[in-house]
This record gives C-alpha cells, structure tokens and sequence, in this order.
C-alpha cells in the first residue's frame, strides 16, 4: 500500500529527525549529510543526452507541485506535444534534478505505436531544486522544459 | 459634491474598484452608526452573493488588530492587500479617525476601538444576513470560504462541532475548507456528515490513486439563473499543517483541475461560476489571470479586509477579511452569462449598532454553556496592547514566547505565524478563552531542545522564502515565525536562503553561531509524537503568574527591502 510506503517504510525527512533525536523539532529538520550534485551537474548530462544539439524551449508539459507534501514521494507527470507519426514522434524523454545526489532520475522511450508521449512517476527529492525534461524528437531536434520544486523544512500553519 | 449616500454605496463599474466600504465620517459615528446604515444597499441583478471567511470560530464579538505590516513582493508589491496604515487609507481614498480607519487598518486603534467597540459575534452577523435574506430571498447565496471549525475554546473542545451547529443554524449554503483538516481524516468525514450544505475541496486528490477526495463543485439556482460554485482547499495543507493527521490526502493548487471544473461547469449550463478558494488572496490574484471563465472569486485564507472587488482580468476577487469582521455582499447581474454590473460592499460587523440575532444568540449561549466558567475565567491583565496579525512579531505573540523561554526555561522561543487570535486593548482583562483564541491547535505541545546556529537560520530562512517568494504559488502558510530571544534582520527582497543576516542573542548581544547548540522552545510542530506541555495552559499559567503584562513592540526584528 501507497500509504505505508510514502509513511512508514520510507522514513521521511521529519520522521528521521523524530527517530534521531526522539524530540521533534517544530517539522523543522536538518538536511541529510551527503553530497549533493550541482546545477552544473544536471546541465553536463543534459549536454550529454543531448550530444551538444541546440535545444529548444516548448512542447514539454510538467505538472508538478510548486512545493512538495512528501520529498520522498513528489507526482510528475509529463506530456510531450506530438502527432507521435511514423513520421514526427518523440523517440525519448529524460528527467533530471539538480539537487539530489545525482541528476538523472529516468529515461522514458517512445515509439509512434505508443499513441502519446504522456508519462507519470514519484521521484524522489532531497531539497528545493529544479526538475528539468529533456525529450529528443524524431527528427533528432531537442525540447526542454523544468520547474522549480521547493522542499520546505518549515510549516508555520496560517 | 458625493452624498452620504454615494458614499455608504458603492457604485458600479469602474468606480465600484476605488469607492470606500462606508465612508462614515468621526462624526456620524459619534452620533451613533445605526444597523440599516450598515446595511444600506441598493441591490441590482439576479444575484446576491454574501461571503465571510477565517472566522477562526469565534462565535462572541472581539477586537481585531489589522496589521501594520503587510509586505508584497514582486509584481504585487503596493497592491492591495499589501498596503497598511495611512498609505491603505490613503490608496482607497478613505479618511483616518473614520469607522473605515478602524475596521481596515491599525491606525489609533486602540483609541478608535474604544470609541467604535467590539467587531463580529456570529449573532450580529446571523442578524445581517437576515435582513438581506428578507430582501431577497430568492437570490441570496451564502458562501463560507473556511478557516472556519478551529480557533476558540469551543471549538477544540468540541472538535470543531460548535460551529458545524452554528453554520448550520446560519444557513451556510457551501464552504470551503483549510485549518477543518486538523482535526484529522476522521472527523473531518464526521463533521462533512452533520453538515447540511456542500463541503467542497476540488484540489484534494486521494494520494493513492489521484483520484477526487471531496466534491469540487455545487449548483444553485437564484433569481432565475444557474451558479456554480466551484471549491478550492488551501493547497498547501499537509505542509503548513500536519501531514500525519491527513496522510491519505494530497493537495496542491492545481490550476489545471481548477480550469476543468470551471469548463465543465460551465458545460452544464452556469450563467455564473464563483471559485470559493482558501488560497490566498495573491494565489488567487494569479490563479484569475491563468484561469479562464471565472467571473467571482471570494477568497480566504491570508485575512485581507479590501474594501472593493477587485478586478484581475474578467475576474472579481473578494476579501472580506477574518474573525467575522466583515460580511462581504457582492450583487451581480448576469447577462448571457457574463457579468453586466456589480455592487459591492464590504458590510462592517460593528457589533454595538446591530441587534443580535435572538436565535443565534440561543444557540450560541447553549454552544457555550457547558464551558462558560472555565473560558471566562481571568488569568491577568494587559496594560499594553496585545496582537498577533503582521508579518512579523505581534505583542502577543512576543508575550508567547516569553512564556515559553520562562516556564520552559530556553535561551530561544519559536512561535508560528498564524494570522488568527483576536486583540486585547490595553487595560483588558485577558481570559482563558482570549489565549485560547491565540493557541487552539490539536498539536499544541510545546517542545524543549537543542538546535545549531545553523539549523535556526535554515529556519528562518525557509519560512522566510514561504512568505516572501516573489511567485505567491511558491508561497505557503503563514506569516512570519515568531521569535523571542534572538533578533535577526530580514531583507524581503533578497533570494532564497539569503534573506537572513545579523542574526543576534538577545540576552549576550553575541551572533548566532552556526555551530553552536542553543536551547530552543516552540510550538505548533507539523512532527508527530511531540511532547511537552500544551501552549495554551503554558501561556494561561504564565500569565496568571505575571498577573499584568506589558508588551511593548518588538524590535528586535529589523526588515529592509532591497
């Protein structure tokens, strides 16, 4: 179940600090002591996918929280504009991030007989950093699109 | 020349986004503002939309502060509602010393409070909407925009069930919900039950499958045409509120289910489509330049009294303030579907012109009865001015956190920046229930521990970056965290994370070491298992130590911009 994974199975970033420091901290939490990749990180393996090609901002979708309920578990969902023809198809979309340890997340593979380039996944997100999409079309010519998605230590009600 | 009477309506087109709530000069108020003036209104259209939000269940009148400092940041900077004080005034062409100067700002208020008394008391205000609901009875639509089950001693005793009774007894006919939540899944689901109108949350997903948790829109038919409501929670719940206590729900804004709602509504035939939206008045600002077919949105959420509609695009948004301060009365008149002419009047609930409502009174006495000895009880006196809305520390949010550092015995106390909790005039007497006003939360302990230098900046900075992103849907909560025993300097202007600086330790006059392990107390932690005293009987039991306090306004938080 869904539930037992994003809450219990999986600590989340309060949880871990409730269980290290047995008195919880008001959902304010230290972030875990490991290194994170750099935005400049995420943008060598988007010049790799890419081989160097110019990309083009468009035809990418992201929906994505602006802030996350849960980093360990953030919905993505990702359309790619495309008659997805033998002729015009989207023939691959990547995710990357530029804050967690390291930037790639997946790669998704089209063919025309897929009907439509529209994928959704949970990813998993250390910090506040950007999720950038890379699709390559058929043609060989690049899209990109990314948003910014907080993780936020702090919840002060309202 | 205007008239009185140009003044107290509020005209059409575009006049109707500059003119004044009430325009009632020192001098009238002085000969006594009479309930039918409060009420005077010359309605046009099929419909007439009545609207409060953030009651924060306070079923008895209070006074209530507005804030001094209300900052907007990036393309809102100015606008309303982040203007304050004389420049409010001054923006809405409205007069200081006036009825106005009272309701919508915190100039002289002390002196004006004394002068104008109480605001809001659910009786007073079910007194209102009786009368417009006399005058129009089949098309009038009574919307409550939420905030509305949590906030007041009853309401925590009774597990938000007072004022699903009072609603009931109101004649609510949809809300909307946000602080509802903490409560939990279950009684939520409870109290829905012994609702007698919609509970709508178009944007709460089951986290499961995605799929719909609540309904997201209600149809109504009023003077002979077809309105949709359509319902937005605050989007940001389980961040800003526990998660643990909804961990089956997902929110967010959600623009685009925003859009299909609206679609869809208006395929089913609406003449008129009303967003009610806990968001936040910049949220929504933005939501009705990227959202189409909206014609009304009343939102929640932020507290902001603004007293005109406000147009963004072909979209009218209403704010009609918090604490039941205000009714909001927004006539339309539909044509092909459109909106052809409003009126609109942000009604000021000024409890001692209106004659409470003799059945909401009853109900509220019968709501109170079992409580009343306890709640009333006095713990102390103020001889200082004690309020908490603003961006930044309140004087009753400095006093919190003085109880806490003191009963709890810390160099540092964090207090949430909440926007509810009514105001007590200097020399009033403060009760049980007035602390309760400021604390009544269902994760109320106070915790006690060390934190680092650097973890206490992080804090204040992501908070900070909560507030003050330039883009409000990277916005989420409240105001500021309060703090007490350190001071810090805030630039509002600055970018994520680097908006702290100068960040000091009251008692040595020492900066914060990143290093370094402080003792810290707070409350209102999102954490499950949180342990340590409840804050409303730590802040009840210091005051009735102290027996009088004095607040004077904190300064040790200093805020530039730029």
């Amino acid at each position: 179940m869904s539930d037992t994974v994003s809450n219990v199975a999986i600590l989340d970033r309060r949880q871990v600090l409730t269980a290290a420091g047995a008195v919880a901290v008001a959902g304010f939490v230290m972030g875990p002591g490991f290194a994170f990749a750099k935005p400049e990180d995420a943008a060598a393996r988007v010049k790799e996918a890419t081989g160097g090609a110019a990309v083009k901002e468009g035809r990418i979708t992201i929906q994505l929280p602006q802030i996350a309920e849960n980093g360990n578990t953030v919905p993505v969902t990702v359309s790619v504009e495309s008659p997805m023809s033998d002729a015009d198809f989207v023939k691959v979309a990547h995710i990357f991030v530029d804050g967690n340890p390291t930037p790639d997340v997946a790669s998704f593979h089209f063919s025309p007989m897929s009907g439509k380039a529209d994928f959704s996944t949970r990813i998993r997100l250390a910090k506040t950093q950007n999720v950038i999409v890379v699709a390559q079309m058929s043609d060989g010519s690049f899209f990109t699109a990314s948003q910014q998605i907080k993780v936020t230590i702090g919840g002060c009600g309202g | 020349m205007l008239t009185r009477r140009d003044f107290l309506q509020v005209a059409a087109a575009a006049a109707a986004f500059t003119t004044p709530l009430g325009g009632m000069a020192r001098a009238a108020a002085l000969q006594k503002i009479t309930q039918k003036e409060l009420l005077e209104f010359d309605s046009i259209g099929q419909v007439t939309l009545l609207n409060f939000t953030d009651i924060h269940a306070h079923l008895m009148p209070v006074y209530f502060r507005e804030p001094s400092v209300n900052i907007g940041v990036g393309e809102v900077n100015g606008l309303p509602p982040h203007l304050t004080g004389k420049d409010f005034l001054s923006h809405f062409g409205l007069k200081g010393g006036t009825l106005d100067s009272y309701m919508l700002t915190s100039e002289d208020f002390s002196s004006l409070a004394g002068e104008y008394g109480r605001v809001g008391g659910l009786a007073h205000m079910a007194s209102l909407i009786r009368s417009i609901r006399a005058e129009r009875p089949d098309n009038t639509l009574l919307v409550d925009c939420g905030d509305t089950w949590q906030g007041s001693y009853t309401s925590l005793q009774t597990r938000g069930e007072d004022m699903v009774t009072a609603m009931n007894a109101l004649g609510v006919d949809v809300m909307v919900p946000h602080w509802e939540f903490t409560y939990g899944e279950e009684r939520v689901k409870e109290l829905i039950g012994k609702l007698k109108f919609p509970f709508l949350a178009g944007n709460v997903l089951d986290d499961e499958w995605q799929e719909p948790a609540f309904e997201n829109t209600a149809f109504f038919e009023r003077g002979g045409i077809k309105i949709a409501i359509v319902g937005q929670a605050f989007p940001y719940t389980p961040v800003a509120n526990p998660r643990y206590m909804i961990p089956k729900w997902s929110f967010g804004i959600r623009e685009e289910m925003v859009q299909a709602h609206v679609t869809k509504a208006r395929a089913a035939g609406a003449d008129l489509v009303v967003l009610a939206s806990h968001d936040g008045f910049d949220v929504d600002r933005k939501l009705a330049s990227r959202v189409e077919g909206i014609d009304v949105i009343l939102t929640g959420h932020t507290h902001d009294a603004i007293p005109t509609a406000i147009k963004v695009k072909n979209t009218l948004l209403v704010a009609s303030g918090s604490h039941g301060k205000f009714l909001a009365r927004l006539d339309l008149d539909v044509k092909n579907k459109k909106v052809a002419d409003f009126r609109f009047k942000l009604i000021p609930v000024l409890t001692d012109a209106i004659t409470p409502d003799p059945e909401m009174t009853q109900v509220i006495k019968d709501l109170r009865a079992p409580y009343e000895a306890e709640m009333t009880k006095v713990l102390g006196r103020s001889d200082s001015l004690l309020y908490r809305r603003g961006n930044f520390n309140g004087t009753f949010d400095d006093l919190i956190c003085q109880a806490i550092m003191e009963e709890r015995d810390t160099q540092i106390a964090l207090s949430p920046g909440f926007r509810w909790g009514a105001s007590i005039l200097p020399g009033q007497d403060i009760r049980v229930e007035d602390v309760y006003s400021q604390t009544s939360i269902t994760y109320a302990k106070v915790y006690r521990q060390s934190m680092k230098g650097a973890l206490l900046k992080d804090i204040l900075e992501d908070v900070g970056d909560n507030l003050f992103n330039p883009d409000p849907y990277y916005q989420q909560g409240g105001d500021m965290v309060r703090v007490g025993g350190i001071g810090y300097t805030m630039n509002v202007a600055g970018a994520m994370g680097k908006r702290i600086s100068d960040m000091t330790l009251l008692a040595t006059g020492e900066p914060i070491d990143p290093g370094k392990e402080y003792v810290v107390g707070g409350w209102a932690s999102v954490s499950p298992g949180t342990e340590g005293p409840e804050v409303y009987d730590l802040v009840s039991d210091h005051i009735e130590r102290k027996k009088v306090v004095n607040m004077q306004p904190n300064r040790a938080v200093k805020v530039v911009n730029g």
